[in-house]
């Protein structure tokens, strides 16, 4: 090896060759969980077969199985099988199967993190993976400090020599500000801070992601974008499920802490934040973080938050039950599945222009949104008849699952003398299709291979946005049950009276 | 919905498109280019089948123009399809008669409102598309050497009339080879003193990729005949060792880095959707393909006159890149083409790039 110049075969003109990260390999703990085998492993694949993978890459499995390496490659088979976007191509697989090991052991047992080093070493060696190697904890966050640990017992934990190591942990940053700050400084004391990628798969959906290039590549939004002309903001993430059968996960969590403190306030940030200086990772994250920074919570939070549990009823055509008859539930839990809040912006764009925040489960579709609602017209010359079915103008961007945006403004209706009345103008995004619409965790998983980390929150905003939610679930603990609503509905009626107080309705998304 | 219209002219096909997509229930689409392709009775089912697959990606209006017989009367026939799975919407357009000579006539009212438009003939192209009258009309112009029927000669006839807004097919079908190699020079950045690309000839994919290595990296390049499927390896050599990418049998790959383990990558040969669809998602000129196929130019001897075969010489031809005199890096979508020391003769247009992005 002479040189180190510039490879001359790449050219920042050439918008052709894809970003291929370097020779590495990902260890994943939990291969055998719900996250690994429905999103990480299918991922992978995707990734391979749209040619993103270094030729070399290898993953290894941890698990507490007794399994031969059979068992572990029938799995990712199966999983890459049955989930993954696009289509099983034998010679794809071949590529990916040479570079599969497993190791077996429980995360207090030296020995498998022996073998587990031993493994990356003969990977390094075998497969040319080159002391790159990305941890990913597919684990219960209980059991972070035990891996991070032994990660770094083993030496496992530390680059050498211009290689690197980083780790990737999955939501719940903890549940509370105390617990995110314990978490932080178990993994901080292991991995420095760009080494550590929290995933918000949300942040890696192309729709959220056109919620920059939208805002901040055209000239006609940004001069109505404030509390001149809108008139609030409704940030929208619900869910036409219940809890399946993660009752473990769920109960104790409750919807504030599983969607607010990260997807929803992440939303709230990007619609609402400045512009970057630059779309590097580190001016959008300060962005973001004045931002969220600048968020307040209403000084009564019994009348501008809301908070529900869905009872039984019909779903979509479907008979459903309650909540607390969901099995390992307790009957007396209060963990709500839904959660609804007012926040407001102390800066000179929003002060004064509320945004609610809501999202559950078990309601009447599932949909994630954003609608940014215009003030009304300062004067309309036309009788007051006439504009009895006009409404706010209105901004939506449809994150998922029917992605793009609707334009909502008033037009005459045809054939009457001067009706007026609401109308839509959609934009869609294409459908999905070879490469169109990769899954959020391909994009992800690509971005800690390569480093790139734009689309990771950083501890501080998770700091910063459990200082948000903290006082809400806390008065919600202190006052009893939540109220509950009809599965299948828009949520509970406090929710509607929470809106009302304020003179406003819920968008019905 | 499929309307069939006979005896027709644009302005009916116009209102049928419009009929049609009122009829689906959703008069806006998001449309974001019209895209013409230009082809013929046997091939249209084919490229048009490609067309509509990539619209679920860039929903766009296909216009698929297919000049019949020119003698007899003049006459305009179109089909005119929405939904069926797609989210862009079709027209088939016969031309039959003198009407064939003038195709800008139909298809220039049923282009979207102010954007873009991309021309893409699957099969045989015009030499120089940019001077094609439907050519002219595109900001991007897609042909496809390989699909040719001048397959051995059609590269050299492209590369000789290149214009800014240009591409071919034989150039998108490189994307995964140039990404492994440029990654395993990531890998192992060792100088490289010359290169081999091995095909079933004539290949213009091959010849681009000789071209390409040649004039980024300044060596010889050797091109060789294989058996084929397509390419079928390509190294770099370097006294360190090869860096090598072989691919027998047109799937799956073997990756060699001086040094480390045979490494299997798979390199399957790609759908006509997927390659489009690739091409479709950058609408400015392709800048480094715009550096190769010039290279390729100077490559070849200056055509002799009434020979037809100035393609690829193959076994043992060396494509050398010593000379090359690089385009100058640009920004915008506008055509330089500066090169020195060309001796073909390079048109280029400037002002019918416009820089837009789906
Ligand atoms: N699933 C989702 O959609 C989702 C969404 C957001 C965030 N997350 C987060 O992603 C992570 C994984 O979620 P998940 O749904 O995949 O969880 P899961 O289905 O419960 O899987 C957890 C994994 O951890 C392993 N594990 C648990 N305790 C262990 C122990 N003591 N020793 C060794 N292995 C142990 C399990 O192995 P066994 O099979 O042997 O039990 C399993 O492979 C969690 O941090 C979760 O909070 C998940």
């Amino acid at each position: 090896m002479t040189s180190l110049h510039a490879n001359p075969l790449r050219d920042p003109q050439d918008r052709r060759l894809p970003r291929i990260a370097g020779p590495c390999g990902l260890v994943l703990f939990g291969v055998t969980g719900d996250l690994s085998r429905k999103k990480l492993m299918p991922a992978i694949y995707d990734l391979a077969n749209r040619g993103l993978l270094p030729p070399g890459f290898s993953l290894v499995g941890f698990a507490r199985r007794d399994w031969a390496h059979q068992d572990f490659t029938q799995i990712v088979h199966d999983a890459v099988k049955e989930y993954a976007r696009t289509p099983f191509r034998e010679e794809v697989w071949e590529q990916l199967n040479q570079g599969f090991r497993f190791v077996s052991g429980t995360f207090d047992d030296d020995t498998a993190f022996g073998r587990l080093r031993e493994t990356v070493e003969e990977l390094d060696e075998s497969r040319g993976t080159s002391g790159n190697h990305a941890f990913y904890l597919s684990i219960p966050p209980s059991y972070f400090p035990d891996v991070v640990g032994q990660l770094k017992e083993h030496g496992l934990a530390s680059p050498e020599g211009g290689n690197w190591r980083r780790v990737v942990i999955e939501k719940p940053f903890g549940h509370d500000l105390a617990s995110a700050r314990q978490l932080n400084a178990v993994v901080s004391e292991v991995f420095p801070p760009e080494s550590v990628f929290r995933i918000d798969h949300y942040l890696g959906k192309e729709t959220v992601q056109n919620i920059l290039a939208f805002r901040f590549a055209n000239a006609m939004f940004e001069p109505v974008w404030n509390s001149n002309y809108v008139d609030h903001v409704q940030i929208t993430m619900a869910e036409d499920i219940g809890i399946g059968g993660r009752a473990g996960y769920y109960d104790g969590i409750g919807a504030a802490r599983d969607v607010i403190q990260n997807h929803l306030l992440q939303l709230m940030a990007l619609i609402a934040m400045e512009d970057p200086a630059s779309f590097e990772a580190r001016s959008l994250r300060l962005e973001k973080q004045k931002l969220l920074s600048a968020v307040t919570l209403p000084q009564r939070l019994d009348l501008h938050s809301a908070r529900g549990q869905y009872a039984a009823g019909w779903q979509g055509g479907e008979k459903v039950i309650g909540y607390l008859d969901e099995a390992d539930i307790s009957n007396t839990s209060t963990t709500e599945t839904y959660a609804a809040l007012r926040l407001d912006i102390e800066n000179r764009r929003w002060a004064g222009v509320p945004f609610y925040l809501r999202t559950g489960k078990r309601l009447g579709r599932r949909v994630t949104e954003v609608a940014v609602s215009f003030k009304r017209a300062p004067h309309l010359p036309f009788t007051s008849t006439a504009t009895e079915e006009l409404g706010q103008n209105a901004l939506v961007m449809r994150i998922q699952p029917d992605e793009g945006v609707t334009l909502r403004f008033g037009a005459k209706v045809p054939g009457t003398a001067m009706e007026l009345r609401d109308v839509n103008m959609d934009f869609a995004y294409g459908g999905a299709f070879v490469e169109s619409s990769p899954e959020a965790y391909e994009r992800l998983i690509l971005d800690v291979l390569l480093g790139d980390p734009p689309l990771f929150p950083r501890h501080e905003e998770v700091e910063l946005s459990w200082r948000i939610l903290d006082p809400v679930v806390q008065y919600w603990a202190e006052n009893g049950q939540p109220e509950p609503y009809a599965s299948g509905s828009w949520g509970p009626d406090s929710a509607t009276e929470m809106l009302a107080r304020d003179g406003r309705t819920w968008r019905r998304p | 919905m499929r309307i069939d219209l006979t005896g027709t002219n644009a302005s009916q096909v116009t209102s049928s498109l419009l009929q049609a997509r009122r009829q689906a229930g959703s008069p806006s689409m998001g449309m974001v280019l019209t895209l013409v392709v230009v082809t013929d009775e046997a091939h249209h089912g084919e490229a048009l089948r490609s067309a509509r697959e990539v619209s679920t990606e860039h929903p766009a209006r296909i216009l698929g123009v297919i000049r019949g017989p020119a003698r007899g009367k003049s006459r305009l026939d179109a089909e005119v399809t929405i939904g069926d799975g797609t989210s862009g919407e079709t027209a088939l357009l016969r031309l039959s008669g003198e009407l064939t000579r003038h195709p800008v006539s139909v298809v220039t009212p049923l282009l979207l409102a102010d954007s873009p438009v991309v021309v893409w003939w699957p099969n045989d192209a015009p030499d120089d598309p940019a001077g094609d009258p439907l050519g002219r009309l595109a900001q991007r112009r897609i042909t496809d050497c390989a699909n040719s029927r001048r397959r051995s000669t059609a590269m050299a006839g492209q590369a000789q009339h290149h214009t800014a807004g240009n591409t071919d097919l034989s150039w998108t079908r490189l994307t995964p080879w140039r990404a492994l190699l440029a990654a395993g020079l990531d890998q192992h950045p060792v100088r490289v003193t010359s290169a081999t690309v091995e095909a079933k000839t004539p290949n213009p994919s091959a010849d681009l990729l000789a071209a390409w290595l040649g004039s980024r990296l300044e060596v010889p390049v050797e091109t060789r005949r294989s058996g084929g499927p397509g390419i079928t390896a390509a190294r770099l050599h370097s006294s360190h060792g090869d860096i090598s990418l072989d691919r027998p049998d047109g799937r799956l790959a073997t990756f060699r880095i001086p040094g480390e383990a045979d490494r299997p990558v798979a390199l399957q040969r790609r759908s006509t959707a997927e390659l489009l669809a690739e091409e479709l998602r950058r609408l400015d000129n392709d800048d480094i393909y715009q550096q190769t196929v010039l290279a390729y130019a100077r490559s070849q001897q200056p055509p002799a006159k009434g020979k037809r075969s100035t393609g690829t010489k193959t076994t043992g031809t060396k494509t050398t890149g010593k000379t090359t005199g690089k385009t100058t890096g640009k920004t915008t979508g506008k055509t330089t083409g500066k090169t020195t020391g060309t001796k073909t003769a390079t048109k280029t247009r400037t002002g019918s790039t416009r820089r837009r992005r789906t």
